[in-house]
């Protein structure tokens, strides 16, 4: 009997604490942060939702409105994608930072265009994810703006005169950036000597586009892709002695990090990425330790990227009189008619946006120096 | 002239190294007369075995090797027991899915254990290159080793199977397991020296590999590994002189198709090879004929 009552007791507890926590959460922001936390892209999925809960954390910590994250898995997979997307919604909250890449981010865009629910990818690059679609918004570069980026880059700081270029051309990512690239290229007379492709990210041997650069007296060889190939062109262009200046786009951002790599090799590549640990930045340096000690590793581009989403977010819905009681398709427009008037000074730069969803920002050009980035002026 | 030289040279120390691979296979289809579609994975393990061994333990590159062709030896021994000993009187046919399902086994491990992310293997072979004609040509430190390897492992295993007791028995059994069964020559264990061996080579196989392309992955196996099954059927399958041809024919042929035809169609080059030599001379290069007896 006894034992009964301070059951029941308990259970009244329970209940209450359980209704006072719903309380003080329902005054809060609810955001969804969708994108892959286990699979092989996961290192990006849970650099995002790691850079996204620095970001709320010190917004929380300075009192006024609070937000609340629900982080749900899309395995880097559309159909669950589309699923991780039902369960933020069936779980009331009221704008998506997602999704993390590009492929599920297709899929759950036109679900959130029809639902009419806001979201802001931190890192889904493609053209498409903004493209026709008035609720979704970029943080990121788009793939073609990296291209034109860089050779507007190229010209300014005069680094090369004849260009050569390694691309893969079976990849969305590294194509959109090449063939963006190239249009401008011709525009500002900047000379393409050489344009060589491979076909997969598992090839392994790059002597006959190296060779074809070489030949072609290229001095300056972009190279728009990922770092493990890109760490193999490095290391083969150096046997036969030849050493351009290697430039390239975000996807290489990682080559220090890859496990026994010879740093020596990377001695003044230079890269085109909106965010870089290592810049001396006050801002910088203070979201890095933050990170680093909450999560033991140093944040990457999809952290800082995922850290200014949420400062947008946040400072949108603040600007819009967004409260956590707001229904998520008013939300909507709310942010639709809010974020072309934004400014966000972010981790990555001054941020601003098109009415069209795509990010304006100044890229910054980075140049490996003694094993570590060092920001080009 | 001179690009097509050091094409040429690309293409051999590209093809040294499919050579060393098809070395393993040929080794494994001549005796056991199976094809070890789970070789190009032994290889990548070999790989991350040695790139353990140098990172994380602190050993010497030899001392690294050696470490890497031991697991592999016994890992042979042991995917030969418990996957294909079973299937001995089993169709070639359930053979074969059997290499294949143990190739995914090996890759998912390999990515269970080591993760997905790529590693920078070290470069473990300290052999300058040669540079001819005013360093207009270049030849890998690498490749030099590669193919005095390969060169080695030829010559040694020719000597091992046609002077040796072990490699009596392994001709032997090649040629008709029953009869050889019936001699007194022991068929399981001459299949799981066989094995062994083959194994082992795939350890050096794996080094040579990603001393040479230096990005290793659970996947880095794979298409090296299809690519020496096409070298090793190239030069006559079986025959272990021919796996050498064809692994360094295949390499410049590679080579050459991308740099004067098309980028893109490297890979294709090397299976439209494989098509032509089934078609034409389904024996390879240095293959021998064998007449069945009716």
């Amino acid at each position: 009997m006894k034992i009964r009552k301070l059951f029941a007791a308990v259970l009244a507890l329970c209940m209450l604490m359980s209704l006072s926590a719903t309380a003080s959460a329902e005054d809060a922001l609810k955001i969804g942060v969708i994108g892959p936390m286990t699979g092989g892209a996961a290192v990006y999925g849970i650099a995002v939702a790691n850079g996204a809960k620095i970001a709320v954390d010190e917004i929380n910590a300075m009192g006024g409105m609070q937000i609340v994250l629900d982080v749900q898995d899309d395995e880097h997979d559309p159909e669950k994608g589309i699923n991780a997307f039902n369960t933020v919604l069936d779980n009331g909250v009221q704008m998506i930072l997602g999704t993390v890449t590009t492929a599920p981010c297709l899929a759950v865009a036109a679900e959130a265009y029809e639902e009419r629910v806001f979201m802001l990818t931190p890192s889904a690059s493609a053209t498409g994810v903004t493209e026709g679609r008035d609720n979704a918004f970029q943080v990121c570069f788009t793939d073609p703006g990296q291209g034109v980026a860089a050779a507007d880059m190229i010209v300014a700081k005069s680094m090369g005169t004849k260009i050569g270029v390694i691309y893969n051309n079976a990849d969305v990512y590294s194509t959109g950036i090449y063939q963006a690239f190239a249009a401008r290229a011709a525009e500002l007379n900047l000379e393409i000597v050489a344009t060589t492709t491979f076909s997969s990210d598992d090839n392994a041997d790059f002597s006959v586009q190296i060779a074809a650069c070489k030949d072609a007296g290229a001095d300056l060889v972009f190279l728009p892709i990922y770092y493990t190939p890109a760490s193999l062109i490095l290391a083969q262009a150096k046997a036969v002695d030849y050493a351009p200046v290697f430039f390239g786009g975000d996807g290489m951002d990682g080559i220090l990090a890859l496990e026994g790599f010879d740093k020596t090799l990377a001695e003044g590549l230079m890269l085109l990425t909106p965010f870089a640990a290592s810049s001396q930045d006050e801002k910088t340096q203070k979201f890095v330790q933050a990170y680093k000690a909450a999560f033991g590793e140093e944040p990457n581009q999809f952290a800082a990227d995922a850290y200014d989403g949420i400062y947008a977010l946040y400072t949108a819905a603040q600007n819009a009189g967004i409260n956590g009681d707001t229904a998520y398709d008013e939300v909507c427009e709310l942010l639709i008619a809010q974020f072309p008037t934004l400014q966000i000074s972010g981790l990555t730069g001054e941020l601003t946006w098109a009415a069209t969803g795509e990010v304006i920002k100044t890229p910054a050009v980075y140049v490996v120096k003694d094993g570590a980035y060092a920001k080009v002026d | 002239m001179i690009s097509l030289l050091s094409h040429l040279m690309n293409g051999l120390s590209l093809g040294s190294v499919y050579a060393i691979i098809a070395l393993g296979y040929t080794m494994v289809y001549g005796i056991a007369k199976m094809l070890n579609f789970a070789h190009g994975d032994v290889i990548m393990i070999g790989a991350y075995i040695s790139f353990c061994a140098i990172h994380y333990w602190n050993l010497p590159p030899a001392l690294a090797l050696v470490a890497a062709m031991a697991v592999c030896t016994v890992l042979g021994i042991v995917i030969e027991r418990l996957a294909y000993k079973p299937l001995r009187q089993a169709t070639s046919l359930a053979v074969l899915i059997t290499a294949i399902g143990m190739s995914y086994l090996l890759q998912n491990s390999a990515l269970l254990i080591w993760g997905s992310n790529t590693k920078s293997f070290p470069d473990m072979i300290n052999v300058p290159a040669i540079s001819l004609l005013g360093g207009e040509l270049i030849i890998k430190g690498e490749a030099i080793v590669t193919i005095l390897a390969c060169v080695v492992i030829m010559i040694a295993l020719t000597l091992f199977t046609s002077r040796t007791k072990m490699g009596k028995a392994m001709r032997g059994v090649s040629e008709d397991k029953g009869a050889a069964e019936l001699m007194g020559i022991n068929v399981n264990l001459t299949i799981s020296v066989t094995f062994a061996i083959g194994s082992a080579l795939a350890a050096i196989a794996g080094v040579l590999l990603c001393t040479a392309y230096p990005a290793l992955t659970p996947t880095t196996g794979s298409m090296p590994g299809i690519k020496a099954f096409t070298a090793a059927v190239f030069g006559g399958i079986g025959s272990i002189p021919g796996a050498m041809v064809g692994g360094i024919l295949l390499g410049v042929i590679e080579i050459l198709g991308k740099a004067y035809i098309s980028m893109e169609l490297g890979d294709a080059f090397v299976f439209a090879v494989l098509i032509i030599v089934l078609l034409v001379k389904p024996t390879g290069l240095l293959g021998k004929k064998i007449h069945e007896k009716v």
